[in-house]
């Protein structure tokens, strides 16, 4: 099948998944024992005034009436009006959600970048120290917890070495201007220099701490898969050939083994957005796992809602990407 | 030529094994390869610790793990509170000690919850497939969407935090990787020759799933399970970090990381000790899990 | 250097091992071969006898956990054994070239076809891929018997066996290489689709005068296509003639167990298999590996391995039955 074609139908599928988890969302958020109204107002305050607050958020009605109202909200990307904030939520979720995006895209391009040349060297020079020590690396990465790494970095970082700022996204007192609300992105834009660095500064210790576990699967993975294809039968007509060993690494091997790598590319994504939510608990940085934990805790539930919504149509759009670079890359896979 | 009948006990015994020997030779063989896999054996042995330390926690320690006593507050590492104490006065060793009970509970509960949905739904997917075999996959897909933790986050708040509905989360989101598999290995049993035979002779469609399907899944779920251990712990240990997962005193490894956030500077013992005993205990499984897909790779596998 | 004994290729005493952990498995014995210029050589014998390991060798193809602890290999007037790394690169692809037995898992799955000739034809003229590479492609393509249009944008997983063959024969007589190593080039194919390829190496060959090496499990090809035959047991070179003496009048004991074992229009004999089994190359026989299956085996074949020995012009033989070592010591 052509690429066009697989990408549309894909997209199909993407949709209805979505609808999928929308209704999942919203039926999970709807089971809370908890009364959210008694959160904001109290436990003591009077019948009628619960009542009323009933009314006013559409509570009192039907279960399944709710649901189609929110339906119809999403089509039309309402995502309702937080609970505590009083703002509509998707407002919220457009302030917070650039802070996130910037913090994985970091994320991911470091790991990428880190796990590919550690797994294509590891392979290339089996057995030999770079190989050790990039499998100790890996191992530990996919065994530490992000949250523990994440305190004792800022421990040493910041408390004891004071090089690295402990949290947020920039000095309160250095403000770069908003035009993508990708920090690093506008700084750039601006040629604002001093604020670049800063954020830069701010950034780093999250990115690390949130892309090493994803640098460490993507390195062992890496790392199997360029093992297997040096293996096969092309790479020998390759050097029968008589192609120089880079040529057959670098044009031969790497694009083949690249495969398995874009599926724990793509899987790493979803662990990113997960650690997410935790590395920005510790580091104070205003994105959406860090809105959502916070929705979450005072029984906010249209802000989890559309926060948990959001993040898994990104997973998807993510995913859906992933898909499509796969079919690019290996032309088997347009089945 | 004896007849079966007249057989000694012996004789039987020898019998038995002797129809058995090709699986027992294979297993021999399995055996021999772990024991020269060094991976998979430091894995086996820090597990075995792991397991110990849980069984015999009471002997370990003689401080309770939630007493509080607050003369002794804040206390750094010495030979009387090896891991130092905590903003209440409990000696985090012993916290440390007894949160081994609590992860082997995590393991267990949601290892059983999330096999059974997941090779139940698998299987029914992959046998009888057509429309059944969509709905279900769309279904998984949408468990996909989310990333593990968001969902295990927001199930846990809307089912009220507390351990068992931890682990009930936790479940919910991992079920779809022995879907998985139990779709294809019923795929993959469904297709064979013998299924056809006999069915011919009236085998029944629950018959061939719990008599023929079943047996085949059991090895790779086993294989998937030691893989995902460590990330059931790694999840659960995040949920209570964030206040989601077991609630106070019970000493989750995760809670007690978050406890110790408010004291990082000054009294680092709290935060670290637990981390290092989550870092090593996934560290193990993960261990085991490379060594047993080594031992398992058909092509190394002599 | 001593003189060699074909003027295109002169193996001697080649000794391959592979170091595996069931022990070390040796490959190649003492290997001795050699051909001439526009020769057809045709290695033959069961799976195992170490008739690809030869031709990796020739190629310098042997990797971890192999090596050659033995032997010279000499290539008109080079000593490919003792070559540089970087010499011998160039020598493959330009003056050797090699096709193998699994032609669609030989190519490249994620290039398409056209390129990955052009990189050869690149290579070789020292050029980079450009127009006149690609119309050198497409005249190899036509050549090899293919619609160019339609395959040169192909992937290899879209060709069938045939035609994937034929892209690899396209790839390696792109070069004109003075030596072309056919690894079990049919071996995975259709018996029609066989016979087309071995006359399309026919053809091709006979224009460019390229020098053949067959290696073949399968008498009757090897028959067919070429001029000399050379019969490897287990890591040796037993028989080494001309097809024609080979078949009329061969002389080692498993040379002709083979034939025995061969089907043949008009024979209405039994066919007869050789007693015994291929050994363990790990452990193999003392002395002439053949012994353990040979009914003529005597004592000295059990403690010294035979020499290839010129029993008649151009006939040579491996055995103590026909040297006079053997003869004396059966007395």
């Amino acid at each position: 099948m052509k690429l066009g074609t697989y990408i549309l139908k894909r997209i199909f599928l993407m949709v209805i998944v979505m609808l999928g988890v929308a209704t999942i969302v919203f039926f999970i958020t709807h089971i809370i024992p908890a009364d959210p109204v008694g959160a904001i107002l109290g436990g003591n305050a009077p019948i009628e005034r619960i009542d009323e607050m009933r009314h006013q958020l559409g509570l009192d009605k039907p279960v399944l009436l709710q649901f189609f109202d929110y339906l119809r909200g999403l089509v039309h990307a309402d995502f309702g009006v937080s609970l505590k904030s009083n703002r509509p939520v998707l407002t919220d979720i457009i302030n917070y959600f650039p802070a996130t995006i910037e913090l994985s895209i970091v994320s991911m391009i470091f790991a990428v970048i880190v796990g590919v040349v550690l797994g294509v060297f590891s392979a290339i020079y089996r057995n030999k120290p770079v190989d050790h020590f990039s499998r100790v690396f890996s191992i530990l990465g996919v065994s530490m917890p992000v949250f523990w790494l994440g305190l004792l970095l800022l421990l040493l970082f910041y408390y004891n070495l004071d090089w690295l700022p402990g949290g947020g996204r920039h000095n309160l007192f250095i403000f770069p201007t908003h035009i993508t609300g990708l920090l690093l992105l506008d700084s750039i834009i601006t040629r604002d220099w001093i604020a670049f660095w800063d954020v830069l500064r701010h950034i780093i210790l999250p990115a690390f701490v949130l892309g090493y576990a994803s640098a460490a699967s993507i390195a062992r993975i890496m790392r199997a898969s360029m093992l297997d294809i040096l293996r096969q039968d092309f790479i020998r007509t390759a050097k029968s050939k008589g192609l120089p060993k880079r040529v057959i690494i670098y044009r031969h091997a790497l694009k083949n083994a690249l495969i398995p790598v874009v599926t724990v590319i793509g899987l790493s994504f979803g662990s990113l957005l997960s650690g997410a939510v935790l590395t920005e608990t510790i580091f104070s940085w205003p994105g959406l796992g860090r809105y959502i934990v916070n929705a979450l805790l005072v029984l906010d539930y249209p802000a989890v809602t559309g926060g948990t919504l959001f993040i898994a149509f990104i997973y998807s759009l993510a995913n859906l990407l992933v898909d499509i670079s796969y079919a690019t890359l290996d032309p088997r896979m347009r089945v | 030529m004896n007849s079966v009948k007249n057989i000694s006990m012996k004789g039987k015994i020898d019998l038995f094994l002797k129809q058995r020997e090709p699986i027992l030779e294979d297993w021999k063989h399995t055996y021999y390869l772990w024991r020269s896999t060094p991976l998979a054996m430091i894995g086996t042995v820090i597990i075995v610790i792991f397991l110990c330390i849980a069984i015999f926690a009471p002997l370990l320690t003689s401080f309770s793990p939630t007493d509080q006593n607050m003369n002794e507050r804040l206390l750094p590492p010495s030979s009387q509170h090896i891991f130092g104490t905590d903003q209440y006065g409990r000696d985090v060793f012993s916290r440390v000690v007894y949160g081994t009970r609590v992860e082997v509970w995590i393991i267990f509960i949601v290892s059983i919850i999330s096999i059974i949905i997941g090779t139940v739904v698998g299987i029914i997917a992959g046998y009888f497939g057509g429309v059944v075999d969509e709905i279900l996959m769309r279904i998984t897909d949408m468990f996909l969407a989310f990333p593990r933790l968001v969902l295990a986050m927001v199930l846990t708040a809307a089912l009220g935090p507390n351990l068992t509905n931890t682990m009930i989360a936790i479940a919910l989101v991992d079920w779809t990787v022995y879907a998985r598999l139990g779709r294809a290995e019923a795929m993959k049993v469904k297709s064979q020759p013998y299924i056809e035979a006999i069915r011919a002779i009236g085998a029944k469609d629950f018959r061939i799933i719990a008599f023929h399907v079943l047996p085949m899944s059991i090895s790779p779920v086993v294989v998937q399970l030691t893989l995902r251990m460590g990330t059931i712990i790694l999840t659960a240990a995040g949920l209570g970090f964030l206040g989601l997962g077991a609630q106070p005193p019970t000493p989750e490894w995760g809670a007690i990381v978050s406890d110790g956030r408010s004291y990082l500077v000054d009294q680092w013992w709290i935060t670290t000790f637990p981390g290092i005993a989550i870092a090593l205990v996934v560290l193990g499984f993960n261990f085991l899990g490379d060594g047993i897909r080594d031992i398992l790779d058909p092509r190394l596998r002599r | 250097m001593k003189k060699m004994r074909g003027n295109l290729l002169d193996i001697s005493k080649l000794k391959v091992v592979f170091y595996t952990y069931r022990g070390v498995i040796k490959a190649l014995n003492s290997v001795e071969l050699w051909m001439n210029h526009g020769e057809r050589l045709g290695i033959v014998g069961e799976t195992g006898c170490g008739k690809s390991v030869t031709a990796l060798s020739i190629m310098g193809l042997i990797e971890q956990p192999g090596e050659i602890i033995q032997g010279n290999i000499i290539f008109e007037d080079k000593l490919l054994t003792s070559m540089k790394e970087d010499k011998l690169n160039d020598i493959r692809g330009r003056e050797i070239a090699m096709i193998f037995q699994e032609p669609i898992a030989a190519l490249n799955p994620v290039m398409k076809v056209g390129f990955q000739i052009a990189e050869s034809i690149a290579r070789s003229k020292k050029k980079n891929m450009d127009k006149e590479v690609y119309s050198e492609v497409r005249r190899m393509l036509e050549i090899a018997g293919l619609d160019w249009e339609r395959t040169i944008n192909l992937y290899p997983h879209e060709l069938s066996g045939g035609m994937a063959q034929r892209v690899m024969i396209a790839m390696a007589l792109s070069s004109n290489p003075k030596l072309l190593i056919a690894d079990e080039p049919t071996s995975a194919l259709d018996v029609t689709i066989q016979a087309q390829i071995l006359e399309l190496l026919d053809d091709l060959v006979k224009k460019f005068g390229n020098a053949v090496i067959l290696i073949t499990h399968d008498m009757g090809v090897a028959a067919e296509f070429c001029d000399k035959m050379a019969v490897m047991y287990a890591g040796n070179m037993v028989e080494y003639a001309s097809t024609t003496n080979i078949f009329k009048n061969p002389f080692h004991p498993y040379t002709k167990g083979l034939l025995r074992a061969v089907p043949k229009i008009g024979r209405t004999e039994e066919l007869q298999s050789i007693k015994g089994m291929v050994p363990d190359l790990a452990n193999p026989p003392t002395g002439c590996r053949f012994h353990p299956r040979c009914k003529y085996a005597m004592d000295i074949c059990k403690k010294k391995l035979p020499a290839l020995m010129e029993i008649k012009p151009e006939h040579y033989v491996a055995c103590y039955l026909y040297s006079k070592e053997g003869v004396k010591s059966a007395n």
